[in-house]
């Protein structure tokens, strides 16, 4: 699902990220675990397209995310990838609904408001739909964030510290929610934490 | 989830901003819609009203007033000329027609004009009911008199003397409606026409005892008078030689009417540019206003644009994203604007037809409104592009990096 070769990624001419070889299976849950400002982010975001590497390829389902046009990164990402991010990052002004609408449009997919119910449903926020993102508690956008990441059936899923902000109950919750969903659909799941409490759920592990 | 659904929900979302917004633009188009239609309007109907009247031969004073009071029937007249010293200009070579024109009374607020039937000719107006009149104390209506105050041929009416509704009456001599006009969109919808010798007949009566306004009489010494003479040239040479021939070698005044109209445009037009100033300042402010919005809005939610990227949005929706949010400003500014100028000045318009005065129409478009809006959307879209370029070049990930 996942395959990384020869990458390395400079900022002011210092090395941020170097992963020389890694590949993750589809259906397969990873974490790349590392301290604050060992790269972690970087290479979230370099597998999402949203960074040029300075060095190196990546592909994503058996595509190209490196050496081709914005466009088609972009493209790549709608349709292929979940993200969930470390400060959830919904819209505040527009719906629950409206938020994975919107995941729906951008990733080329039809309006398909039975299956934003199901996922809304299996995270138990179907009552949720029309509010405002910007009503939500912390826990509930948390939840928002995951279901606007699987909504689209992605095959690979990107969080990056999705626990970080919470306490130990819902670090706990939200990490088996995340799970729960990947495999669900069949995705791949790589999550990016500093957070130790996480480790142990995870077999397969990239250190930085 | 559109992105202009997106754009109204941003909006929605500061309604007072918004509002603002979109008031202040709209208050500076509607300045310059009502500016524009009242310009262009008042322009139209003087040239209409002046055009069939190539020179106005009156008594010495004002030029403007003679014009005013002769040709657009709204103020008094500068005095009186004899008759026969007019005949001596009607004779002239140059001279083609000369329609007399004898002022002095009015029928609530409609000038009665003593005159003779070329006058009608002057103004292509048609008898849309009854005939002309022919006689002493018959009259023919305009067809706006008629439609304000009822009435048809066989109808009475008694004049008063000046301009003034209240003005002192001439009971004891009414004048019968034998005719009303079709309407022609000129002055001469607004007035009651009755031969000279009528205007003559009333005043008869009083002799000179209403000094004020002037009112075309027989004097005290027989003499006959009317109070102005409308020409029209028979030789574009006669606009040179005629004025000066008049302005030095008689005791009247030539005036022409082109001339006066446009000095006096040009009097009104020191306040209306002033105005027209005043309005563009006001939608300069509202762009920048809107650009300030619009600028500060990205600011804030440059996280949701990078969030929106995030999930695979191109740089170019993110562009229309702030794009659409400007316009809709724009376009909402500018409807409200045209629909409050309008509206100004129909209201004008019904107001000013109460009073009697020229009808300012509101739901009609003056020449200049669409390079307006065109000015006001080339300007606002400019003003847009400018954070449009901004959300554009945004690096999302560098934003989420520092969030």
């Amino acid at each position: 699902m996942l395959e990384i070769r020869g990458l390395r990624h400079q900022y002011a001419g210092r090395t941020v990220v170097s992963v020389p070889e890694w590949d993750v299976p589809r259906g397969e849950a990873s974490l790349v675990l590392g301290p604050s400002g060992s790269g972690k982010s970087t290479l979230l975001n370099a597998i999402a397209g949203l960074t040029t590497p300075t060095e190196g390829t990546i592909r994503v389902a058996g595509e190209a995310m490196t050496g081709v046009a914005p466009a088609s990164r972009d493209a790549l990402r709608a349709r292929r990838i979940g993200l969930v991010l470390q400060t959830l990052h919904l819209i505040g002004v527009i719906t629950v609904r409206e938020n994975l609408r919107i995941a729906q449009r951008l990733a080329g997919l039809p309006r398909d408001d039975a299956r934003i119910d199901e996922v809304l449903a299996s995270l138990a926020i179907g009552e949720l739909a029309g509010s405002k993102a910007r009503q939500l508690s912390v826990g509930e956008a948390q939840r928002v964030a995951i279901a606007r990441a699987v909504v689209n059936r992605p095959p690979l899923i990107l969080a990056d510290e999705p626990t970080s902000a919470l306490d130990d109950a819902n670090c706990g919750k939200a990490l088996t929610l995340l799970l729960d969903q990947a495999k669900a659909t069949g995705a791949t799941l790589i999550v990016a934490t500093h957070d130790n409490r996480i480790r142990e759920r995870f077999a397969r592990r990239l250190e930085l | 989830m559109t992105t202009l659904r997106l754009a109204f929900a941003y909006l929605a979302s500061r309604p007072l901003a918004t509002i603002l917004h979109v008031l202040m633009l709209a208050l500076g188009v509607a300045t310059a819609a009502f500016l524009l239609l009242f310009t262009s309007q008042a322009e139209e109907r003087l040239a209409r009203d002046a055009k069939p009247v190539d020179l106005v031969v009156g008594a010495k004073g004002s030029p403007l007033q003679l014009i005013l009071s002769s040709v657009f029937h709204v103020d008094m007249p500068t005095g009186n000329i004899g008759l026969e010293e007019s005949k001596a200009i009607s004779r002239h070579p140059m001279v083609a027609s000369a329609t007399p024109v004898a002022l002095g009374d009015s029928y609530r607020g409609h000038r009665i004009v003593g005159t003779d039937a070329s006058f009608l000719g002057l103004y292509d107006a048609k008898v849309a009911a009854g005939r002309p009149f022919k006689e002493e104390m018959e009259v023919v209506v305009g067809s706006e008199v008629a439609r304000r105050h009822q009435l048809a041929p066989g109808a009475k009416i008694v004049g008063s003397h000046g301009l003034a509704q209240a003005g002192p009456g001439h009971d004891e001599d009414p004048f019968e409606v034998v005719g009303v006009l079709a309407p022609t969109g000129t002055v001469i919808d607004r007035l009651v026409l009755t031969p000279v010798e009528s205007v003559w007949h009333v005043h008869e009566h009083h002799g000179g005892a209403q000094p004020a306004p002037p009112a075309a009489a027989p004097t005290q010494g027989g003499r006959l008078e009317i109070t102005a003479l409308l020409v029209k040239y028979r030789t574009p040479l006669a606009a040179a030689m005629l004025p000066r021939l008049v302005n030095s070698s008689t005791s009247m005044q030539a005036a022409s009417p082109a001339f006066e109209s446009a000095r006096l445009l040009d009097m009104v037009g020191v306040g209306v540019q002033t105005l027209q100033w005043f309005a563009a300042v006001m939608m300069a402010s509202a762009a920048l206003s809107v650009f300030v919005a619009l600028t500060s809005a990205l600011q804030e939610r440059r996280y949701d644009l990078a969030l929106l990227r995030t999930l695979g949005a191109r740089p170019l929706r993110l562009a229309s994203l702030s794009l659409a949010e400007g316009v809709t400003l724009l376009v909402s500014g500018v409807i409200l604007g045209l629909a409050l100028g309008h509206g100004a000045a129909h209201a004008l318009g019904l107001w000013l037809a109460q009073s009697g005065s020229w009808p300012l129409a509101g739901l009609a478009w003056a020449p200049g409104e669409a390079m307006l809006v065109a000015a006001v959307f080339a300007g606002g879209f400019a003003t847009c592009l400018v954070p449009a370029v901004q959300a554009y070049l945004s690096d999302p990930a560098s934003l989420l990096a520092k969030r």
